[in-house]
């Protein structure tokens, strides 16, 4: 016998003993939660989303379509980066006012290579304003996972407020299963000493989200 | 479990020594009062806290009424993602499996991604046999692994140690495993975050292979989840080009959907934030973005022997956020090692002698390792109520009875050890059986109250030890009451 065959019996074995219940998934559990927490105009959604963001240390700009480019190029050399990271599909404006050293996101780069770039340059799949996160799910004007997670220094755009909700719950039902998801809410932190939480371990330090709109 | 707990004497015994260590006792009373405030702000926020609760709890047991079928589409989905599902009955076998697997890689070394199941299986040490070293590379495992110790929290491993103390292991083993700690390193916090990203960046850099667990897995779709703090979950899970995660059959959930529950309730519950900083999910493999190669090691390990047992089952709803932990005063003054288990806490005496069974001198001794306070259900995100399967399980340990062992029903003996307790209690139910006696001896008790001692002699006095006995009233209740109230009163107090 298997080892699947031998722990789906041992599982059958175990619930020989409780009553049938046919309910189907759809109607076994009460979802009698909120879909959405307090009601918001959406200025107000896009204003939580920015002060839930800067509560866990990201660094919050607004911006219209036109003042981006030199946002983005103000930023990069405020950081002092010489190099960025830039997913294939990246809207070509946001880079047009700055002169760092491009990097492709390729295949081929080696973990050692992206770690020797400074910043990286994404838009996102969306975010979420009750608990301040963005959720990058790997569009070409993402990239791949690592290029947001080996660099320092992460600049996201997000395109406000088409790309905001209000809660997890409005998140996942926009959200593709099928790709690779990353939720970012804040730099990387830990809270391994002590139980208090400490911003700066292996992602990115410094978060910079960008809304634009 | 994992092998570094074998020979752990009795709950009893190993908190005394930890209750006089007064470095541990301030590091965890800092540590749990620091988190149980910003919890309990944390989950204020959500106005509909006790819908979420239940529903979690809902959706886990509903998951487990049918885990046969969960499990078969789940395997379905995970296969035509791109991924390999492996079956493990126990921790032997997966520790196989996963040595197996890293040697077809022609790998010598794996990073690691904080992950209760391998702790659970003791996959380090497997590894380690087989010439395999396994890093970890969560920041409190990385002071477990460097300190030679072991883990005394679930979402905390290293809760007992400080920030002197972490400064001192640093320093002191860092350049043992790879880059040293850097020249005059401080105890801030910041800069012993600093020195764990330096050492541990060149190994996830290198990497060819990552071995991490997951929170929950998804049937309907196959998609893992794993969440996490420092972005060493994202390491492991996007830098190898091999990746095996380890995970018990007791995390998946039926749909994609379940997730707004359990991403609402676990970071809240467990590190109280609105949300962790990173959570990564992934649905077999990613052409050209991540790990090539993906393989899932479904384990059991005494899962569906708890699963077998109709009040012990729900400690298998547990999502591992370690509330209870937190909020429990026997925890915070006895520690996680007392527990003997990689489960520590509340949960942990639930779950060890469950998973484990109640053979040991460690696990007969864990149902008592509670006041039976009840603030871990109260806390409990899925709403285990532990103080009920506390009970029960003391009951399986002094008065045996029909269990399930490996997928065997077995029928366990009543320990030693509880004789005294068991001739108690049946001396008390011959005498509320027998009123007469009852009475008899009442007023005897009342009439000899002044000699009565203090404490219990023979097997009665470590009971008594930590104990007031309960003074005997000058007149039994029922002789005060027909005193009162003429008689009238017998036909009640009878009826």
């Amino acid at each position: 016998m298997s080892s699947r065959e031998r722990i789906l019996g041992r599982v059958r074995r175990a619930l020989a003993g409780v009553p049938e219940d046919g309910t189907p998934y759809e109607r076994a559990v009460a979802r009698g939660y909120l879909r959405e927490h307090g009601r918001r105009t959406t200025g107000q959604t896009v204003d939580l989303l920015a002060e839930n963001l800067a509560d866990y240390r990201a660094i919050v700009h607004r911006s219209d379509a036109a003042g981006l480019a030199g946002l983005v190029a103000r930023l990069l050399a405020a950081r002092g980066a010489s190099s960025v990271l830039v997913p294939p599909g990246l809207d070509e404006d946001w880079l047009a006012s700055t002169e760092v050293t491009r990097v492709a996101d390729r295949a081929e780069s080696t973990p050692g290579e992206l770690d020797r770039v400074d910043s990286v340059v994404t838009a996102c799949a969306l975010a979420v304003a009750e608990t301040g996160t963005i959720v990058l799910d790997g569009s070409p004007d993402q990239g791949r996972r690592r290029i947001t997670l080996v660099p320092d220094h992460h600049i996201c755009v997000v395109r406000v407020p088409d790309q905001v909700v209000a809660s997890v719950p409005q998140a996942l039902e926009r959200l593709d299963p099928a790709r690779p998801l990353t939720w970012i809410s804040g730099p990387s932190a830990t809270s391994d000493i002590e139980l208090d939480r400490v911003e700066g371990v292996h992602g990115p330090r410094t978060l910079e989200v960008v809304l634009v709109g | 479990m994992s092998g570094t707990f074998v020979g752990m004497p009795a709950f009893p015994e190993a908190a005394r020594d930890a209750v006089h260590d007064t470095t541990l006792r301030g590091n965890l009373r800092h540590a749990t009062h620091t988190i149980r405030a910003k919890r309990a702000s944390a989950v204020a926020e959500l106005s509909d806290w006790a819908e979420l609760r239940e529903a979690g709890k809902r959706i886990k047991d509903h998951t487990l009424r049918h885990l046969d079928r969960y499990l078969e589409q789940l395997e379905e989905s995970v296969t035509a993602a791109g991924g390999t599902v492996h079956w493990a009955t126990d921790a032997d076998e997966a520790n196989r499996i996963v040595a197996g697997l890293v040697k077809a890689t022609g790998e010598s070394e794996v990073v690691k991604v904080k992950s209760m199941a391998t702790q659970e299986i003791g996959l380090n040490e497997a590894l380690e046999a087989e010439g395999i070293r396994a890093y970890e590379t969560d920041l409190a495992e990385l002071i477990v692994q460097l300190g030679k110790d072991r883990p005394s929290h679930i979402l905390v491993p290293a809760i007992h140690r400080n920030r002197g103390e972490i400064r001192e292991i640093f320093a002191r083993e860092m350049s043992e495993w790879g880059r040293p700690a850097p020249e005059g390193l401080t105890d801030t916090p910041a800069e012993l975050a600093e020195a764990a990203r330096r050492h541990l960046r060149e190994k996830f850099l290198r990497a060819k292979v990552g071995v991490s667990g997951a929170n929950f897995m998804v049937a309907e779709t196959g998609t893992l989840v794993v969440v996490e703090s420092e972005g060493n979950g994202r390491m492991c899970l996007t830098l190898p080009e091999t990746l095996i995660s380890v995970v018990g059959i007791e995390k998946v959930v039926p749909a994609w959907r379940d997730l707004e529950v359990f991403l609402q309730t676990l970071p809240r519950s467990s590190t109280a934030e609105r949300m962790n900083p990173y959570t990564s999910t992934w649905t077999g493999t990613t052409d050209e973005d991540g790990p090539r190669t993906f393989h899932l090691v479904l384990l059991d390990n005494g899962r569906t022997d708890t699963l077998a047992d109709e009040v012990g089952r729900q400690a298998l709803r547990c999502i591992r956020c370690s509330a209870c932990l937190n909020v429990c005063p026997v925890y915070e003054r006895a520690g996680g090692h007392a527990y003997g288990s990689v489960y520590p806490g509340p949960i942990g005496a639930i779950l060890s002698p469950q998973l484990r069974g109640t053979g040991s001198e460690i696990d007969a001794s864990l149902p008592y390792a509670s006041s039976l306070c009840g603030a871990c259900y109260d806390v409990c995100p899925v709403a285990i109520d532990i103080p009920e399967v506390l009970v029960h399980l003391r009951e399986r340990v002094v008065e045996g009875g029909r269990v399930t062992r490996a997928g065997n029903k077995v029928v366990l003996q009543p320990a030693k050890g509880h004789a005294a307790e068991r001739a108690a209690m049946r001396a008390a139910r011959w005498a509320f059986t027998h009123p007469g006696v009852l009475r008899t001896g009442q007023r005897l008790a009342s009439r000899t109250r002044r000699l009565h001692p203090r404490s219990l002699p023979g097997p009665g006095r470590a009971w008594s030890g930590t104990r007031d006995l309960p003074p005997v009233p000058a007149e039994p209740f029922r002789d005060w009451w027909q005193r009162m109230r003429g008689g009238d009163g017998e036909k009640g107090a009878a009826g």
